[in-house]
């Protein structure tokens, strides 16, 4: 009785180590396989990695550039800025890299992992944003108010919007009194779903993330002034895999004609000035 | 190369974590883990399929309810303010409710089985020298289970340790608070800090190893002695 007492316990162990294994593994690895399977050769495809405050509006210019360009196949990847900067330089499968600060595309051209030069598409704004509470009638000062517990940021030691709220909260000299409220989130689409949730009351997100409809209809923004931070300059590139692909050519035109400029505008986006890229009016 | 103050207060609260989680998991795991092995009932079944459930569920899952639940408009958010306590989104209380979800099973399926082995026999034997159940349970079962014990909470803690995306997800990556060893990682990684991000990386598989390597080397040495 004692022998079969150790063995089954054992037995669990080592299944249980298996499990681990199995269940582990896959995480890590599996952003890369899939992008190298989706970007077998065959019909024309596209991978494109795009900053999180982008996701509306991107989902739009996609499916216009779709309608443009029957049979092309799009895949676009959501994230945080940092995270594909890092991606690419280990070699993921990216045709194209949105970044919501243009200084990740410089470091990536710098070093070699891109074919074109790096180029503006848009500034970003950042708002003050809350699902419970009318942010309409806030300013930063508000953020003072014992009533409010929990700020969500995104975080800013790498993600671009969580750069930018931290330089308004130190410029309108509230970073100390707030900084104990304060709460991260990953990038600003989960940083967003923070304070969607009520988890966080109040938020400093992406205007474009609080003019998307899921957002919009509750509680109101404020936009914060631009004197207070940084501009969010936002670049992208053609990775240096891309080289030969003309689908991303094609996209990168299509990112500069009109259709995709009056979605960009619609999500709040501050557009580069029209004489910066009259080429792409063609699309 | 020494771990810079961020990192090692990471590591400590992963620790206090995992504590905290393998003793709680110790008070709650064992009466489940007893009336899963003892009892006949049809319920047994989809009682032990929900305490297996965060073996399969991906992460990502159990931190999409616990994100709702937790609010203020979800269950537990409602619950937590009704009793006036502070809310469990980021703090260090929600990730030990989280992390009792997650680390269920590791706890109560060794101790299950364990208990299994320990068989009717002892027991009845207890019993007919008039042992009371309870009596019984912690004379007789307990210390026969010992192996099982030590296998469970060390499963725990090893898997608390492991946790990322749930902690992602509801903990708001605070220093000292919710920020622990994985996401320290992850945060280093992003910020393309790579020599901070080996040197923890580091810490963290030569543990993990080393609490392998324990209870393997465990498992298997005391068996003549027995």
């Amino acid at each position: 009785m004692n022998a079969r007492r150790l063995a089954e316990p054992r037995r669990f162990l080592s299944a249980a180590a298996t499990m681990m294994l199995l269940f582990t593994q896959p995480r890590h690895v599996a952003a890369r396989d899939l992008g190298n399977i989706l970007l077998e050769k065959g019909a024309e495809k596209l991978s494109i990695a795009a900053a999180a405050d982008l996701k509306f509006a991107m989902d739009q210019i996609v499916t216009s550039f779709k309608d443009a360009n029957p049979g092309a196949e799009v895949d676009v990847i959501y994230g945080s800025s940092g995270n594909f900067n890092a991606q690419i330089q280990e070699g993921a499968p990216y045709d194209l890299f949105f970044s919501a600060d243009i200084a990740f595309p410089r470091e990536l051209a710098k070093n070699g992992f891109a074919s074109t030069e790096v180029r503006p598409y848009a500034l970003g704004r950042i708002v003050l944003w809350s699902a419970i509470a009318d942010a309409t009638r806030m300013t930063l000062a508000s953020l003072t108010d014992p009533k409010i517990t929990h700020i969500a940021i995104a975080n800013p030691k790498h993600a671009p919007y969580g750069k930018r709220a931290e330089e308004a909260l130190r410029a309108s000299g509230l970073w100390e009194k707030v900084e104990s409220k304060l709460v991260y989130g990953e990038n600003i689409a989960q940083t967003a779903q923070l304070v969607q949730t009520g988890n966080a009351q109040v938020g400093i997100i992406a205007l474009a993330l609080a003019l998307n409809p899921e957002l919009a209809g509750k509680g109101g923004y404020w936009l914060i002034p631009d004197n207070l931070h940084e501009p969010l300059e936002q670049g992208y590139i053609i990775t240096k895999r891309a080289t030969d692909n003309a689908l991303a050519k094609r996209f990168a035109e299509h990112m500069s004609g009109k259709s995709a400029r009056t979605v960009m505008t619609k999500y709040g986006f501050v557009l580069p000035s029209e004489s910066a890229d009259k080429q792409g009016d063609s699309d | 190369m020494p771990l810079s103050s961020g990192d090692l207060q990471a590591i400590w609260l992963t620790v206090r974590l995992a504590s905290v989680v393998t003793i709680i998991l110790l008070l709650i795991g064992t009466p489940i883990a007893w009336w899963l092995a003892r009892t006949r009932t049809w319920w047994k079944g989809p009682v032990a399929a929900v305490v297996g459930l965060p073996l399969v569920l991906p992460p990502s899952v159990l931190g999409f309810y616990l994100l709702l639940a937790m609010g203020p408009n979800g269950p537990v958010g409602h619950l937590t303010q009704l009793l006036g306590i502070a809310s469990l989104p980021f703090t260090f209380w929600g990730l030990v409710v989280a992390s009792v979800f997650y680390s269920l099973p590791f706890m109560v399926q060794p101790l299950q089985t364990a208990f299994e082995a320990v068989g009717d026999r002892p027991l009845e034997v207890a019993a007919a020298l008039r042992a009371s159940p309870l009596d019984a349970f912690f004379t007789v079962a307990v210390p026969l289970a010992l192996p099982g014990f030590l296998a469970a909470s060390t499963l725990t803690f090893a898997h608390t340790v492991g946790e990322f995306g749930v902690v992602l997800m509801i903990g708001g990556n605070l220093p000292g608070v919710t920020r622990v060893a994985s996401v320290q990682i992850y945060d280093h990684v992003q910020a393309l800090e790579y020599t901070q991000a080996h040197e923890l990386a580091a810490v963290m598989l030569a543990f993990s190893f080393c609490v392998l390597l324990a209870l393997y080397t465990w498992r298997s040495g005391p068996k003549k002695g027995a």
